[in-house]
């Protein structure tokens, strides 16, 4: 009888050891898991301030002013279009 | 002191001196009693402590490492078609402080937060002698500036997150995408009309923190952020673009106070571009005037004159009162109805239906227009939208005015024929006008892109007739109609020119409104174009010669950017070769 309630106290002992571990484990884990989320979220943040700034440099008046000034380019008009597509 | 004496037999254990000193009872009693006050009395507080008051105690204990955080959510994009960026939100940093707190700061510290934040010390200091408990030290800081201020932890100083919302697109599509206010509200334009599905819901989780501040479990159930949806709208940046341009160019070559442009997609209703002079960026809006926030294209009306006149040739075709060829004699280009004269600006003789159109004559048109009931115009007008806001969900969209039949006079009936005495938007004129691109289908106009297959128009005119509209309009472009200057290289393309007198305290001033709205190309439209500027003063007033070009810049682009084939003979090119127009 005594030898039984021994085993079961060893018993518990370690599933509360088990617990606290665990338990440790877990909020390790969960704090990784919010770095990360939080690296999603900068990253996405970032994302838009990329696309803001393409969209900045992609805008028409510039490519526009570029285009002609530039690069010299000139509007096609009929008279230089194939019309092949027809 | 008692005297202990020896006990004379053995041990005698229930004997005890002090038991022979004759105590009174009420003594232990007494003492017995107050234990037991005292134990009633902390059960009575356990119970108070656990019971009664332990909703409040666990609360103050939740408080000491529970914590409720917010998530934000940031608005919705709105972008083109394209999904070419329009609006866009970006996480931006206010700085705000407990100005008891600040004060401590040394002399140096609000130097360096000063200068961290492009302020000059006085008006820093200005805004911490606030009595306040909170103040606004500076708003839509960026993110890198705050970190740096973080980073010095300066005290009493404090940031908070919040989002500003960018127009890649500036000035150009101003009008169309409005603005929003602070926190998000909108204020203008799609930013308004859209305000339920771009704002984003804040959501919120509660969680455990620890000693240092770390986030260390979730309690509870999360509520989940949730970001405001994308607007795409119909709009194309790059037709707007053309549109723009060449809109600002026409209104500034003919020196004139306002004007609008509009490019509808005529197959499916999407508005592809509309811009409004004069404009303002919506980046910087300080020093705004009226003029510049008017959406004029949408929320203002005028005498739309001559660009009319179609209609009222449509509407004698499909009753069969006249057909494309029959003869009107227009001669002497003078007429008088009751006590008022109409005129033609340039007199002619006799001339088909298809020729009044062309040539726009009023006095042509006015006995076309004679030959109604003014039931049968009303109810023309009013099928094709005139009188009633069109519907697009826009802020501020106007109904125009079209006065109900019943008390029009002859005269006023000759007038609306070529547009005066009624008034539409812009918007509404150019939506009129796809009953002539569409095969007589009117179609409603949408502001966001369509993705499935286009909505169905509402019937008002056979195909027939508007195919013979279509040659009318193609007609009004050529050298001998009243806008070859609106003809486009490549493509045919047909419209009608308006040049119309403006109202100014009830009579008519020399001021104009010249106009032209087209469709194109004449084989198989695609676009419908509408094109107006507001008292052209640079010495040219007709539609043809004010708006016609900037209608046949803004129509060969967007056809180009479209990639519609060219639909016009080969000849016209060469032609324009032989003239160097190259």
């Amino acid at each position: 009888m005594l030898r039984f309630n021994v085993i079961l106290l060893l018993i518990v002992v370690f599933c509360a050891l088990g617990v606290v571990t665990s338990q440790h484990r877990a909020r390790k884990l969960f704090q990784g898991l919010e770095a990360e989320q939080e690296r999603a979220r900068q990253l996405d943040v970032e994302y838009g301030q990329l696309q803001l700034e393409m969209s900045t440099w992609a805008n028409h008046p510039r490519i526009e002013k570029i285009a002609r000034e530039r690069l010299h380019m000139v509007t096609p008009n009929s008279a230089v279009t194939p019309k092949g597509g027809r | 002191m008692v005297v202990r004496r020896r006990p004379q037999r053995g041990h005698r254990f229930t004997e005890s001196p002090v038991l022979q000193l004759a105590l009174q009872g009420w003594r232990s009693r007494t003492v017995g009693l107050l234990l037991m006050a005292a134990f009633l009395a902390l059960v009575a507080r356990g119970f108070y402590l656990q019971v009664i008051n332990n909703d409040f105690l666990q609360q103050k204990g939740d408080s000491r490492y529970l914590r409720d955080i917010e998530i934000s959510a940031s608005r919705g994009k709105i972008v083109d078609r394209n999904g070419d960026m329009l609006a866009v939100s970006t996480p931006m940093k206010t700085i705000w402080a407990i100005p008891a707190d600040a004060r401590t700061m040394t002399a140096e510290q609000k130097r360096q937060l000063a200068g961290l934040l492009d302020m000059n010390v006085r008006e820093l200091d200005g805004k911490l002698a606030s009595e306040k408990t909170f103040t606004f030290v500076k708003r839509q800081v960026s993110p890198e500036t705050a970190d740096r201020i973080g980073a010095q932890k300066f005290p009493g100083v404090h940031q908070e997150k919040e989002y500003r919302r960018f127009y890649p697109t500036g000035d150009m599509t101003a009008h169309i995408v409005g603005f929003t206010g602070v926190d998000d509200k909108g204020l203008e334009g799609v930013e308004l009309a859209f305000q339920n599905s771009l704002l984003g819901r804040s959501g919120s989780r509660t969680v455990i923190r620890d000693r240092r501040g770390n986030i260390v479990e979730d309690i509870g159930a999360t509520k989940p952020p949730q970001d405001g949806k994308d607007v795409r709208l119909a709009l194309d940046s790059k037709i707007q673009y053309l549109a723009f341009s060449q809109l600002k160019a026409a209104v500034e070559a003919n020196n004139a106070k306002a004007g609008g442009a509009i490019v509808i997609d005529a197959r499916s209703g999407e508005i592809l571009a509309l811009a409004n002079w004069p404009t303002y960026n919506p980046n910087n809006r300080e020093h705004l005037s009226g003029a510049q926030l008017r959406n004029r294209a949408i929320t203002d009306t005028f005498e739309p004159g001559s660009v009319m006149k179609p209609f009222t040739a449509a509407l004698a075709l499909e009753k069969g009162k006249l057909r494309f060829d029959t003869i009107i004699n227009c001669a002497p280009g003078r007429m008088t109805i009751g006590s008022a004269t109409i005129s033609d600006a340039h007199p002619h003789g006799a001339l088909t239906v298809a020729q009044v159109i062309q040539k726009s004559s009023n006095i042509g048109t006015t006995k076309i227009a004679l030959s109604f009931a003014p039931k049968e115009m009303w109810d023309m007008f009013d099928s094709v939208g005139f009188g009633q806001a069109p519907n697009l969900g826009f802020p501020g969209e106007v109904n125009g005015r079209l006065r109900p039949w019943k008390n029009w006079k002859p005269i006023e009936q000759a007038t609306m024929s070529y547009g005066h005495g009624i008034a539409v938007s812009l918007v509404q004129l150019a939506r009129a006008y796809t009953v002539f691109a569409h095969d007589g289908e009117l179609m409603p106009l949408s502001l966001t892109k369509i993705d499935d297959a286009p909505p169905h128009g509402v019937r008002v005119f056979s195909p027939q007739t508007m195919k013979e509209l279509r040659i009318m309009l193609e007609m009004a472009v050529q050298p001998e109609g009243t806008a070859p200057k609106a003809r486009v290289a490549g493509y045919r393309v047909g419209g009608k020119t308006g040049t119309a007198y403006k109202i100014e305290g009830g009579v008519y001033a020399r001021k104009y409104v010249a106009s032209f709205v087209g469709i194109a190309p004449i084989s198989e439209p695609r676009l419908v174009v509408a094109v107006m500027i507001d008292e052209p003063t640079g010495g040219a007033h007709y539609g043809g010669d004010v708006a016609g070009p900037a209608f046949s810049q803004i129509v060969g682009g967007a056809l180009r950017t479209l990639g519609v084939p060219p639909d016009a003979p080969i000849q016209v090119a060469e032609a324009e070769v032989g003239k160097g127009k190259l």
